[in-house]
């Protein structure tokens, strides 16, 4: 119980302190948030495992007057997750954002950002009532905004306001779609509506709040304000904004459609969000393919990669008695958030750390990086296996759990969709790839530390571990697991 | 008419034009402003859906209430982001647009 307030508090006490405290005592604070935080994570996965669901009715006010935080599987996946990257993407930003290289605004402003988006995140995934879930996103995009425009220059203050426009736009439909659930029902806790009686506007308000989260998490056709954010960001905030950020717009999707309303998905909608998401990863790796640079490429391919998430609503539970396994497409699309997580924070972090060697992040100029910096190349590569999905990578073990969920159900056209991308996958990361491979001497250049290219290494390293050793994580995800996860909408 | 149906008809009318504003607007203020009607008339319509049993509802004024606060934050946020925006690149309006304005 303590370790489901701590994930929530600490990070918010952080941000707090790192803008009141001056100077060093600041950065101090953030810290000790950073490492409580990361604790705190640990300890509520471990003590959801063997005691089950933590719930804590805050205030002691009950549904449907009080707001209820609980923490079930997908929570504590998603949020350990979370940890790990904030903490690798925290570690690099100590020796890339200093004072001295890029000014003291963003040495100042990053850390009250990074703090503020952990707790959102948090907030999120333990959230179980529909208007707190509003204030959560909400928040998190307000520091996401923060965090693109944070060095200040034209190009990131213009990427900063499109991605704002999308979503303030997002959250504003999402909360029309809550005023009409509150207006149907008189209750926003998921626990209680639940069991309510299907109401004729529920099928509107499930639409817009669908609409507005796909906007958030940057959904084919609502996808053109990420590229530009991402790639714009300082390499850090990039890792964060890509691995995590849409995760949380995704995962209040998952509780919408599963949880709140599996009696609104007509197969009319399943096929066209599924289509939405297949468009995505077809036009995302396509584009991804002709970019020049490297970042562009790496935030591209996280428009690809959120499409295969939204396979997932069609093929829930699809033939599931053909299956050795329960819930394989709602498993293997947590399994790909999570694996996309790792994989993405760690491909950012690396082409972070050579930009600042070589001041640039054009393809041509990435010659020569895999001699002078091995552990980051080798990162990158790892990172790529899990994103184009080969064994042993989680992306690996993801990608077959949702292609025999579509071939168990009979619906191929997915698993085509699934191929097809993966195949791209492999195109537009083998050119960055072969630029690095390529010979050049970088003698001249001042490398940053063994430690420092530990740090996307480690992140590419989980995200294969993620694969090798599923079945903890499998076991995991079955906590609070809903029953339409295994049966399908 | 009723109290509660004309005061969602109001709201209605404010997310419309709210609507209107954000697609038809290039300044970037005026897209600020066209938000805030959306979000206005979605909590006109919240209060309105609280009175709908006869006895006021306490839960919708609460959620308002927030509602405010974080509608207050992100139109600072904004305002701060177009600010410096316009003093970056000289022009109220995002870079692909100014041909359309």
């Amino acid at each position: 119980m303590s370790a489901l307030v701590a994930v929530l508090v600490a990070p918010l006490i952080g941000a707090l302190s790192a803008v009141a405290l001056p100077g060093r005592s600041g950065r101090i604070a953030a810290w000790v948030a950073i490492v409580t935080t990361l604790a705190a994570a640990v300890a509520l996965a471990a003590s959801v495992i063997s005691q089950g669901m933590p719930r804590l009715a805050v205030g002691s006010w009950e549904p449907p007057v009080g707001i209820v935080l609980e923490a079930d599987g997908l929570s504590i996946a998603m949020i350990v997750m979370t940890a790990l990257v904030m903490t690798a993407a925290a570690l690099t930003a100590r020796h890339m954002l200093a004072g001295d290289t890029k000014g003291p605004r963003i040495a100042f402003g990053f850390w009250p950002l990074m703090l503020l988006l952990w707790a959102a995140l948090n907030a999120v995934f333990l959230s179980r009532d529909l208007f707190n879930l509003y204030v959560g996103i909400e928040l998190l995009s307000l520091a996401a905004i923060g965090l693109v425009a944070i060095e200040g220059k034209p190009e990131a203050l213009a990427a900063a306001i499109r991605y704002m426009i999308f979503a303030l736009a997002g959250s504003l439909l999402y909360l029309a779609g809550v005023v009409l659930v509150y207006g149907a029902h008189g209750a926003l806790d998921i626990g209680v509506l639940v069991g309510r009686e299907p109401a004729e506007t529920d099928g509107l308000a499930l639409a817009l709040m669908t609409v507005g989260l796909m906007s958030k998490t940057a959904l084919f056709p609502f996808h053109v304000w990420l590229p530009p954010a991402h790639g714009g960001a300082p390499a850090p905030a990039s890792a964060m904004l890509s691995a995590l950020v849409p995760k949380a717009s995704y995962v209040i999707l998952l509780r919408l459609w599963f949880d709140v309303m599996p009696d609104q998905a007509t197969d009319a909608a399943l096929t066209l969000v599924a289509t939405f998401g297949a468009a995505a990863v077809l036009w995302g790796s396509l584009a991804a393919l002709v970019q020049s640079r490297v970042k562009l490429i790496v935030a591209y391919s996280t428009v690809a990669q959120i499409g295969y998430l939204f396979l997932v609503f069609p093929l829930a539970g699809g033939g599931s008695e053909d299956q050795p396994w329960a819930a394989g497409a709602w498993n293997g699309a947590v399994f790909l958030a999570l694996s996309h997580g790792l994989a993405k924070a760690a491909m950012f972090l690396a082409v972070g750390q050579w930009m600042k060697v070589r001041g640039s992040d054009c393809l041509d100029e990435m010659e020569g990086l895999a001699t002078a910096m091995p552990m980051t190349a080798f990162a990158f590569a790892l990172s790529s296996i899990t994103i184009v999905g080969l064994p042993p990578s989680g992306g690996f073990t993801a990608k077959y759990l949702v292609m025999t969920s579509a071939f168990a159900a009979g619906q191929w056209v997915w698993a085509l969709v699934m191929a097809c991308g993966g195949l791209l996958a492999a195109a537009y990361l083998y050119r960055p790839m072969a630029m690095v491979f390529r010979r050049a001497d970088l003698s001249a250049f001042r490398l940053p530390s063994r430690a420092q290219q530990a740090v996307p290494l480690a992140l590419a390293g989980a995200a294969i571990i993620l694969g090798i050793a599923s079945s903890g994580p499998f076991e995991t995800l079955a906590i609070g697991r809903p029953q339409t996860a295994e049966a399908g909408l | 008419m009723t109290g509660p149906t004309l005061y969602a008809l109001t709201g209605a009318a404010l997310v419309g034009i709210g609507f209107f504003g954000l697609i038809s607007a290039q300044h970037l203020l005026r897209r600020v402003v066209a938000f805030n009607l959306i979000g206005s008339g979605l909590f006109v319509f919240l209060g309105a859906a609280g009175a709908r049993s006869g006895a006021s509802d306490p839960i919708p004024q609460a959620l308002i209430i927030t509602g405010i606060v974080v509608a207050l934050s992100a139109s600072a946020l904004a305002i701060g982001l177009v600010v410096a925006h316009a003093r970056a690149s000289g022009r109220p309006t995002l870079p692909e647009e100014d041909g359309e304005a």
